[in-house]
């Protein structure tokens, strides 16, 4: 379906091209031109068959996005080929095209126009798409009014009406709530039966595991791993395993007086069905600080809280930290978790907790698999028995 | 095959390549004219009062106190359709001159045919062109400016200026995502241009010498010749300077080199737009 042959990419780096006639004309004079390329994808190879849900995954800059943008023909590549067979839909992003301006049934148009439907043929299948979407009433209000979930939802409702013969989607699922996710994932379980070819960009290994036939693993523009869902996913949390970050990395929001900060954050990158979460912290304060209160709260990949608590609700005697003084900080988390990407958030601040010394949100990820996979946002371990009692009297 | 299952098929291959391209270019021109006039009393009659409104500005200030054009016959017409088909060029090149840089975020995000965009900024600037010339014919009623044989001419002249404005259109928008400082110059060769073309003075003001040289200018030409075979002949057109009808061919000759240079630059252009818009 999907043949790639020694695919690379490069860029000219944006603030090194001359965008103005200025910076050209000056530059003209100049001896060297100085162009920086940068490599985005180095010698791909691989093919996609027929009806296969074909995963990519890496992490962010890796290079995934620029890979679906040159399948889906809207990048070129700079050296190799790409060849597709039968026609090509990408979802880079839910609703292209919508303008806050249109109401919604004009954007319906729209975005069915960009997806190749005819007026008449989007006339045809409104009535299905405002239905999946659930919005009946709000059809003739301007977008603007809607809120984004409701947006999200006609332009997945769009979306779903697009016939491919491949599709290309990039974590399209990254939006919308719990309801929202569980309805995509529902739709991808159909197209897969119905033996659409799928291109799936994502972060989320549980959706892998679930979906993918087939994945490849890009890591500084390169394939570094292809191969079966469960070989590829395993890999992929490989690249986050204990890696103790001793000068706190760049990611995440992080805000704070930094009186008191944590230095060193080593989290489990995988988390199986046995085990419990340990969150093992360091911090050093650059300040003495008087009653410091650690903290923690644990997110679902869609941001949604799933459990926290701080050292006051655990009723931990207060202890000031001097200047230049460094704590540990341990927790312990029963697995409660259900299957997925978390996100673990970290802070210190007072008791009243009006000062904030380090608020570090997504300060470390970690992945659960689990055997059981339920929509909810914990999964603790249930246990179930089911007997037979007897026969009824008849 | 038989040759008439071969014509069919031919069409058939045409109607499917050109589908989504058609299908694209509607629903951007209905756009654009659903959104321009979003929360305006008046809504699409600015597409009427916006030429109407410069022309009597002009009207009253050249043709009133500065007496320009006492010569020519309906020269209330005259100036109007000038302006008009002046409003047209400017509208659809600097338009058409952001038109990718606008878009880019679609540009990004679908693989679609660019040249669409460009397009259907062209479309929409012909339809107000349209419905202008709607006006220009009610004053044409209104002050019973005879019909002559000439007017057959005219469906050629628009064919002229759109091929003119439309190429530039495809050259301007493909250039400006490289250098986006191209607006502020193009606004400015616009205000100058405005002057240099013969639209709210009589061409006989200027000596044949200057004359015969701005009469080059493919708008020049075009608007002149219009004006002749619409309005009056007592106008002075590219024939009449150069004392034959085949000195057209430079300014037409301008037009086709534009189209070719257009097409080709715009092509080799377009593979590069998503990364750089």
């Amino acid at each position: 379906m999907i043949q790639v042959r020694d695919l690379s990419k490069d860029f000219l780096l944006p603030h090194l091209r001359q965008t103005t006639l200025k910076g050209r004309v000056l530059n003209m004079f100049r001896k060297s031109r100085t162009i920086e390329v940068q490599h985005a994808l180095r010698d791909l190879d691989f093919d996609i068959a027929r009806g296969q849900f074909f995963g990519v995954v890496g992490r962010n800059g890796s290079g995934k996005s620029t890979l679906l943008k040159i399948l889906a023909g809207i990048y070129m590549p700079t050296r190799g080929s790409v060849a597709v067979h039968g026609k090509l839909v990408p979802f880079i992003e839910l609703g292209v095209g919508f303008h806050p301006e249109l109401t919604g049934r004009e954007n319906v148009y729209l975005n069915g126009a960009l997806l190749g439907f005819s007026k008449s043929e989007v006339a045809a299948m409104y009535d299905d798409i405002v239905a999946f979407a659930e919005l009946e009433e709000s059809m003739d209000q301007k977008l603007k009014n809607y809120s984004s979930g409701m947006q999200v939802r006609i332009a997945f409702s769009v979306a779903t009406r697009a016939k491919a013969d491949v599709l290309v989607i990039d974590e399209v699922l990254a939006v919308g709530d719990a309801a929202f996710q569980r309805k995509c994932f529902e739709h991808f379980r159909a197209l897969k039966k119905s033996g659409t070819t799928i291109v799936f960009v994502t972060h989320d290994m549980g959706a892998v595991r679930e979906f993918c036939d087939r994945v490849i693993l890009i890591e500084d523009c390169r394939i570094v791993a292809q191969g079966s869902a469960e070989e590829v996913a395993g890999r992929y949390t490989d690249l986050f395993s204990p890696q103790p970050t001793t000068a706190p990395p760049a990611r995440g929001k992080r805000r704070g007086s930094g009186a008191i900060s944590y230095t060193e954050v080593t989290v489990p990158a995988l988390l199986g069905d046995e085990g419990s979460l340990t969150l093992e912290l360091e911090a050093v304060a650059e300040q003495a600080v008087e009653e410091p209160v650690y903290g923690f709260l644990i997110k679902s990949s869609s941001g949604a809280p799933v459990l926290g608590t701080n050292s006051i609700l655990k009723k931990q005697p207060p202890s000031g930290v001097g200047k230049g003084e460094r704590v540990r900080v341990a927790w312990s988390v029963p697995n409660v978790f259900s299957d997925g990407l978390h996100h673990v958030d970290l802070t210190i601040t007072d008791r009243q907790g009006l000062a904030v010394y380090d608020h570090w949100e997504e300060a470390a990820s970690f992945t659960v698999v689990k055997e059981e996979k339920t929509p909810y946002i914990v999964t603790p371990d249930t246990s179930l028995v089911v007997t037979k009692a007897g026969a009824a009297e008849a | 095959m038989p040759w008439n299952q071969r014509v069919k098929d031919l069409l058939a291959r045409i109607r499917l390549r050109y589908r989504y391209p058609l299908i694209l270019l509607r629903a951007m021109v209905i756009t654009d004219f659903k959104l321009r006039y979003q929360a305006s009393l008046l809504g699409y009659l600015w597409t009427l009062l916006r030429p109407l409104a410069m022309f009597s500005i002009l009207y009253v200030v050249f043709a009133r106190f500065l007496k320009l054009g006492a010569s020519i016959p309906y020269f209330p017409v005259y100036l109007l359709f000038g302006i008009v088909l002046w409003g047209f060029f400017v509208e659809a090149t600097s338009q058409g001159l952001s038109a990718l840089v606008a878009r880019a975020d679609l540009l990004r995000k679908i693989s679609f045919p660019r040249y669409v965009v460009v397009l259907s900024v062209g479309a929409s600037v012909l339809i107000s062109f349209a419905l202008n010339m709607l006006v220009i014919v009610f004053f044409m009623a209104l002050l019973s400016v005879p019909v002559r044989l000439d007017i057959l001419w005219l469906p050629f002249l628009f064919m002229e200026l759109v091929a003119l404005t439309i190429s530039l259109a495809f050259f301007l928008s493909a250039l400006y995502v490289r250098f986006r400082d191209l607006n502020y110059i193009w606004e400015v060769c616009m205000q100058a241009a405005f002057y240099a073309v013969p639209i709210i003075y009589p061409l006989t003001l200027v000596p044949v010498r200057y004359a015969r040289l701005l009469i080059l200018n493919p708008v020049a030409q075009i608007v002149q010749d219009a004006r002749y075979v619409l309005v009056t002949p007592e106008t002075e057109t590219i024939s009449q300077l150069y004392g034959t009808p085949w000195v057209r061919a430079i300014p037409v000759g301008i037009t086709i080199a534009l189209v070719v240079a257009s097409v080709v630059y715009f092509r080799r252009r377009s593979r590069s737009f998503a990364e750089e818009a």
